[in-house]
């Protein structure tokens, strides 16, 4: 860059005559941090949509986002400073320091204070291990970090804790073991060898129809595995038959405290997942495809990117599309389809109003194919098998296959494949040896934090979509948890509408004041009942997206089946 | 507007649906919102988050309704009805969640009001809500950093209506929402103190806001923000802003004869918007340094043109006389003067603040009562090269579209104009232009606000504008990109203009002008083969000795590629003051009567004759002098007396320590006007006038729309109205005159100016804004003209070339830089209202000059140093800013600081056509150092000190 260096002095004074007299109104553009952001940018696109990728880049080299490297930015990407505020307020993993703020400590721990974790313990680390690890590591408690299997989970800077203990975390943070890949998953070369990319090559060289292949998927009834379950190849279907340009948007932002499977999968068999999506790219006829995954998963996304860099450099078909990476930076309503788009378009992660729907008008204001990352990963095995195969499996009545992250108090947690339509019973007694030891069943959360909770004695219900909805609850994305007699189902749901409180997107009304005058109400000794049940109300009527409508779940749960609780 | 836009036109196809609205059948457009059909139903549901005007966003959800089948409510405000749809707003569960949002919003409300109208309370109210149940948030601290506007976001529902306002509609990008959750919280750029960031104080938020969340802080007029925003109005005069061409609608929210607070009205050029100067600089009238008494100049105080104004000394200089005797000796003097030393010894400037009647009063005067047409004012100043070029080229000397024409344009160039400073609120539709897609090409030496959005920016050097615009006009015709069948239809003089840019390449020019020749040719094709290309100039092409050929060049364009005549297209100088269009209509130009009819036309004069009942052959036939014109002759002892109405010539005009000599050297100077001005401090006799809202007129604003402005409030002390004073003068001197309302004046005016022939004083009040051409009763007006021909002989548009003519005063090697001059957004003109302007003041108290940060640092200047910048006429001292906006090499200085009065050092050479000073371009050495400017008794910021 050959810019001249332009002596601008940067002013804190906040109107004074003196300043007046200065530099005109604002914060200006400081020489220097202009070019330290060029000279991190490079070459990279400056287009809007690249700014949280942007501030990454900032986040991860500075340690934080100063105001200065925030203006210029701002002047780099041709942007309004508030715009760029905005987006980098939004998230939380990202560290906004003002002129005279303080820095961020260069390591940052993260304790998850998730259910699962906070039942393994998640509360006794947070007030033990800033004193342990000193002043030059900062201990914050952090939503959900999808390794409920492991809990309690920690992630010291990039690098997730299984199981984690005082001294574990201490022996990471003394070794300096800040990153994380995963070894042993399936690479490119080990997934072509076991016939991998062939079904792909197969569907673009003509050997199956595109027809054909939308048909199995309608037949095999695969629904969509983030939660809200819309049939897949009727997905296909409907954004096929939209004018193109048409694109693809795949949610790997697993957010739903209790929810593992995705991350379980990719840390395991990337390329199964990128088969199928590209299988249902051509199906639908796409060729720019978008991959939004969720901060937490670093290792994921460093093993994600070396993945594609090899796919790109020998495609398994002829002008495959092109796959473009973007990076959360922690914000769970972003697992919202719409909050998605906004995301990956550069914006705060607000949902949007619908209609329209992201199938007609989503990302970048064009149809939108939108999956989330496990459906995807079904594809390959749905056609290779069959759609028979899939509907002869389940149990209770139900059809396919589910794959349920079961964590809490269970002897052998994890991401358990089995039968859709199998009670929690069954889950527990058949795919996690039971319950763990001494501790008996007290309730359970079908669909993590917004699928409600339902007690012990409703331990027969079919687990599946549509079946929980009766009972006020729902499978969503099969985040199991379970509580045993060592739990209350009151802390429970004060956990979640205090995650959903900090979770809001804080757009509308219901949810923004809602979920905060709930967290409030339920810390009460005594619970205003007819208070919440108005709140509770209105925040499923009028928020606009599902976490507003779903938030109070839990605690309406809990005054419906657990009013002993509240005596 | 007249013409219709994209989006109306997209509102006509939409198709009609039938739907079923709390039991009734009804019928919609498709795309009409369900809210917008209960409230045509004359069905009530509460709304907080929905503004008229503003993209619903439906954030709020108090709007809620219930539709049969659909498992959650819907926001009315944001959906749309389909057929055979039930939808009610009055169900019990519709009515449940409305009133639970409500009661959310309602438990954080602080327990102090901020407004008379929090419409939390109003739908409270009516939805029978009781105390709210749930515990308040924390409260949040208020920000009062801003002079003018105060932050209680204690108040704030997290709407957006005041983002949206600050960004959907003004453009101005300040305002976000930031931070998630509860704790999503309104900001200024980075959460920044209001008073700190880059906001430009339109106070469209404020307008937006629902809760008093944001506020005005008007301090003069009731008090801190709480009582201003709570005061209840005795009065709402319907009226226009008095600053800039734009021609604002607005209302005067009056109490006790004092002006509270001032809001948007819908008028055709603002539709609601305003900026910092018109809803905040309206204080000035009820400034304490208001002229209320006629001054006679004392004996014992000669006049010397380096004499120091200072209003709070007035006494020292003048003594208090009455009406009867100051009219007696201004006017008694004239009529002397005219009879011992002839008709041309008197001159007159009239003042394009004033309205189109005093315009026409003023004019009329001189040339029937003093008897020449030695009549100018400032348009002089401004746009009298584009005019000039304007009506040789298409005939017309006024735009040929409106501003709003922008948002129908795929190009709009916008060149040697900063319009977020000038003309705030057309920037925010030029700036809506690009938002909704069109290109803007922003062409400029300094890098104006508009840059941020512009397509392209070019930053030509300084005074080569007719060196770019030719090589553009060569790439049109050697690629071929000339509308051929226009120039052969519509034209003349084509084959002219064809060889003069032969030589014209953009390979030759782009060294002289600094622009790339690839840049040259992309823009010169994005222009010619756009669907619609609009071009907006203003003073930065006008204020040149050659200002009239890069007018020139700009009607060239737009001829040579039928970029005119049409909606979209065209050519439009913006206009600087709020009625120099009436004023130039109005015939306050010396070579022109009303509706510019030459005064060498013999057949006009006797039209003229005639209808003011002089006698025939008795009107000049001679072209009057033009401003700077009257100051030589002055000098020369040729005008020995000069009637000055609401003009600063001292501060305005170019070389001013020539002019304030000159003005010195009077034998009879008489400046009606409102504040002591520079030029009053001259006079023989000061005659206190009115200001804008202490009086009824038309004015006529750059979109040739005629506006009604209403008076609001009445003349401080023994102030009188200015036409009652120019009546005054011209019985004095002999007329027998006897308007007894602005009506009958403007009633004469219409049977006088074709134009505006049509447009009656009944209609102007009935609709408050009538566009000309308006020639016969009823005729709705047309805002684009030349749509099938051009007002000249023949119907024909003619090509005039322009060759390249260096600006009369180059930088050298003992003046190496150049100086701009020019006006920034707080301040208007010379400052004489806006510094007396409590909030305009605070936010820019001091003279600045605008010094690129790289040549202040090799000055070795910091920013806020005084520097001292002398030209070969003068030099004053101010505060250096280092503003990247100035070209390296250029420094830019307003012109409205009388302690450091730029206009001392520009230099009066003329445009030979025109006779146009250029203001835009003198050679000037800068350094650090010298006597820190020292405000008198108004600016510096001491009103709210």
């Amino acid at each position: 860059m050959n810019h001249p260096v332009i002596p601008i002095a940067i002013h804190t004074d906040t109107g004074s005559r003196q300043r007046k007299r200065q530099a005109p109104k604002g914060r200006r553009v400081d020489p220097a941090a202009l070019t330290q952001v060029q000279i991190l940018l490079g070459g990279a696109s400056r287009q809007a949509d690249l700014l949280i990728e942007h501030l990454h880049k900032i986040q991860d080299r500075f340690g934080h986002l100063s105001a200065a490297h925030l203006a210029a930015l701002a002047e780099e990407m041709r942007m309004p400073q508030t715009s760029v505020y905005e987006v980098a307020s939004f998230y939380h993993h990202f560290d906004i320091v003002k002129e005279g703020g303080e820095v961020p400590a260069a390591l940052t721990v993260r304790v998850c204070d998730g259910l699962s974790c906070e039942m393994a313990g998640a509360q006794d680390l947070l007030a033990k291990l800033p004193a342990l690890l000193g002043r030059e590591v900062r201990v914050i408690a952090a939503p959900c970090i999808g390794r409920c299997e492991q809990a309690p989970a920690v992630a010291v800077g990039q690098n997730p804790i299984p199981n984690a203990t005082c001294e574990s975390v201490q022996a990471a943070v003394g070794a300096g073991a800040t990153k994380h890949a995963p070894a042993g998953f399936i690479d490119l070369a080990t997934y072509q060898a076991s016939g991998g990319y062939s079904l792909l090559k197969q569907c673009v060289s003509g050997g199956r129809p595109v027809e054909a292949v939308i048909k199995t998927m309608e037949d095999s009834s695969l629904r969509g595995l983030g939660g809200a379950g819309f049939p897949t190849g009727r997905k296909w279907r409907i954004v096929k038959a939209e004018k193109g340009p048409r694109l693809m948007a795949v949610n790997i932002d697993e957010g739903e405290p209790g929810t593992f499977k995705d991350r379980v999968y990719l840390e395991r068999d990337p390329h199964r997942f990128i088969e199928g999506m590209l299988i249902a790219a051509w199906a639908v006829g796409i060729d720019t495809l978008y991959v939004y995954l969720r901060d937490e998963y670093h290792g994921c996304r460093v093993m994600l990117e070396a993945e594609l860099a090899k796919l790109r450099a020998s495609p398994p078909m002829a002008g495959m599309p092109q796959i473009e990476l973007r990076r959360g930076a922690g914000a769970y309503i972003c697992g919202e389809e719409s909050a998605m788009i906004e995301s990956i378009e550069g914006k705060r992660g607000m949902p949007r109003l619908r209609p329209p729907y992201v199938a007609q008008v989503g990302l970048f204001g064009r149809p939108t194919l939108e999956h989330n990352f496990e459906t995807l990963f079904w594809v390959r095995e749905i056609l290779e098998k069959g759609a028979e195969w899939f509907t002869a499996q389940g149990r209770n009545g139900r059809k396919g296959l589910r794959s349920f992250s079961v964590s809490g108090r269970v002897k052998s947690p994890g991401v358990k494949v089995a039968p859709a339509g199998i009670t929690i019973q069954e889950l527990i007694d058949e795919y996690c040896g039971g319950m763990s030891e001494g501790q008996k069943l007290y309730g359970y959360l079908p669909g993590g934090a917004s699928g409600g909770i339902l007690p012990a004695s409703m331990n027969n219900i079919p687990l599946d979509f549509d079946t929980l909805q009766p009972y006020g609850c729902f499978i969503g994305s099969a985040a199991v948890i379970v509580l045993s007699d060592q739990d209350t189902a009151a802390q429970a749901a004060r956990n979640m509408m205090n995650f959903f409180r900090h979770e809001s997107c804080g757009q509308c009304t219901p949810c923004r004041v809602g979920t905060a005058k709930a967290a409030h109400l339920i810390n009460q000794p005594k619970w205003d009942l007819p208070l919440l049940a108005d709140l509770s109300r209105v925040m499923r009527d009028a928020s606009i997206c599902g976490l507003g409508q779903a938030a109070p779940n839990p605690v309406d749960c809990v005054i419906k089946y657990f009013p002993e609780e509240l005596a | 507007m007249n013409a219709i836009t994209r989006r109306e036109l997209a509102e006509l196809d939409a198709p009609t649906v039938s739907f079923e609205l709390n039991g009734k059948a009804v019928t919609a457009r498709a795309d009409e919102t369900i809210l917008a059909v209960a409230k045509r139903e004359g069905i009530e549901v509460p709304h907080l988050c929905f503004k008229e005007g503003l993209e619903a966003v439906g954030n709020c959800r108090s709007c809620m309704v219930e539709i049969n089948g659909e498992r959650v409510l819907a926001p009315s405000c944001c959906r749309a009805p389909a057929n055979g749809m039930k939808v009610s707003t009055n169900s019990e569960r519709a009515v449940a969640s409305q009133k639970l949002v409500l009661e959310l919003l309602q438990s954080d409300m602080p327990e102090t009001a901020y407004t008379r109208h929090n419409e939390v309370d109003q739908w409270s109210v009516k939805m029978g809500l009781g105390k709210p149940r749930f515990e308040a948030r924390e409260q949040v601290k208020m920000d009062l950093s801003h002079p003018a506007i105060a932050v209680n976001l204690d108040a704030c529902i997290q709407c957006t209506r005041c983002l949206r306002a600050c960004r959907d509609e003004q453009v101005n990008d300040v305002i976000g929402l930031a931070f998630r959750g509860d704790q999503a919280k309104i900001v200024f750029d980075m959460d920044d103190a209001m008073g700190a960031s880059t906001c430009v104080a339109c106070g469209e938020c404020v307008q937006a806001c629902p809760t008093g969340a944001l506020t005005s802080n008007v301090h003069m007029a009731a008090g801190p923000a709480r009582e201003a925003a709570m005061t209840v109005p005795d009065k709402q005069i319907e009226s226009l802003c008095p600053f800039c061409g734009v021609g604002c609608q607005l209302t005067y929210n009056v109490k006790d004869d004092k002006i509270l607070f001032v809001e948007g009205r819908d008028g055709p050029a603002n539709h609601g918007r305003l900026c910092v100067k018109g809803r905040y600089g309206f204080d000035y009238a009820h400034h304490p340094q208001r002229l209320t008494q006629p001054l006679i100049r004392r004996k014992d105080a000669p006049k010397r043109g380096d004499m120091v104004m200072d209003p709070d000394h007035v006494m020292d200089v003048f003594r208090e006389a009455s009406w009867e005797e100051a009219l007696e000796f201004a006017g008694g003097k004239f009529a002397q003067l005219r009879d011992t030393f002839g008709k041309k010894s008197l001159a007159g400037f009239g003042s394009a603040k004033g309205s189109n009647e005093e315009a026409y009063l003023f004019q009329k005067l001189v040339r029937t009562g003093f008897g020449s047409n030695n009549v100018d004012h400032c348009t002089r100043l401004c746009h009298a090269s584009s005019v000039v070029a304007l009506l040789e080229g298409i005939g017309s000397g006024a735009v040929s579209n409106p501003v709003m024409d922008v948002t129908r344009a795929e190009v709009v160039i916008i060149i040697g104009a900063n319009p977020s400073v000038n003309h705030p609120v057309a920037s925010s539709w030029i700036k809506n232009a690009v938002v909704n897609g069109a290109k803007l090409i922003l062409m400029d030496p300094r890098k104006s606000e508009l840059a941020r959005v512009a397509h392209r920016y070019l930053q030509f050097k300084p005074d080569t504008d007719v060196a770019l615009l030719n090589a553009m006009m060569h790439v049109i015709v050697a690629e071929n990109l000339v509308d051929a069948d226009f120039v052969r239809d519509r034209t003349e003089n084509y084959e002219a203009l064809k060889a003069n840019v032969a030589a014209y390449t953009p390979e030759l020019m782009a060294p002289i002008c600094g622009i790339d020749a690839e840049t040259i040719k992309y823009v010169a094709r994005l222009y010619a083969t756009s669907k619609g290309s609009m071009i907006l100039w203003g003073m930065g092409v006008s204020q040149h000795v050659h200002g009239t050929d890069n007018a020139r060049c700009l009607i060239a364009l737009s001829l040579m590629t039928g970029q005119i005549g049409r909606p979209g297209t065209g050519l439009h100088p913006l206009r600087g003051q709020n009625n120099v269009q009436g004023a130039s209509d109005a015939g306050l130009i010396p070579m022109m009567y009303p509706d510019y009819q030459h005064v060498s036309n013999a057949a006009t004069r006797a039209t003229f004759e005639k209808a003011w009942g002089v006698p025939l052959g008795s009107l000049d036939d001679q072209p009057g002098l033009t401003v700077v014109e009257v100051m030589h002759a002055i000098e020369k002892g040729a005008v020995k007396g000069l009637y000055v109405m609401g003009e600063n010539p001292a501060m305005s005009d170019p070389d001013a320590n020539h002019a304030r000599n000159a003005l010195a050297h009077l034998e009879h100077l008489v400046v009606q006007d409102i504040f002591l001005t520079e030029t009053a401090y001259l006079a023989d006799v000061i005659l206190p006038a009115s200001a804008f809202p202490e009086k009824d007129g038309s004015f006529t604003n750059t979109d040739r729309l005629v506006q009604m402005g209403r008076k609001a409030i009445n003349p401080p002390g023994d102030a009188k109205q200015d036409l009652w004073i120019i009546q005054q003068i011209a019985n004095k001197v002999g007329l027998n005159w006897n308007y007894q309302h602005v009506s009958e004046v403007f009633d004469e005016m219409r049977h006088t100016m074709p134009n505006i022939g049509g447009i009656t004083w009944e209609r102007l009040e009935r609709e408050h804004a009538v566009t000309y051409p308006c020639k016969n009763e009823g005729d709705p007006g047309q805002s684009v003209v030349f749509e099938t021909d051009f007002p000249r002989e023949g119907g024909r548009a003619k090509f005039v070339p322009a060759d390249i003519i260096p600006a009369n005063e180059r930088p050298d090697a003992e003046y190496p830089m150049v100086l701009i001059t020019g006006r920034q957004l707080e301040h208007w003109h010379t400052g004489s209202m806006t510094r007396r302007a409590s909030v305009l003041d605070a936010i820019e108290p001091d003279p600045v000059a605008l010094v690129h940060p790289l040549d202040l640092a090799a000055m070795g200047g910091q920013p806020g140093d005084v520097i001292t910048i002398a030209s070969r006429r003068g030099e004053v001292s101010l505060y250096a800013r280092a503003d990247d906006s100035s070209p390296r090499g250029a420094i830019f200085v307003p012109f409205c600081y009388y302690e450091a009065a730029i206009n001392k050092l520009t230099n009066a050479a003329l445009d030979p056509f025109a006779k146009i000073p250029e203001f835009k371009y003198c050679a000037i050495k800068a350094a650090v150092g010298g006597n820190a400017p020292v405000a008198g008794s108004y600016g510096g910021g001491q009103i709210l000190r």
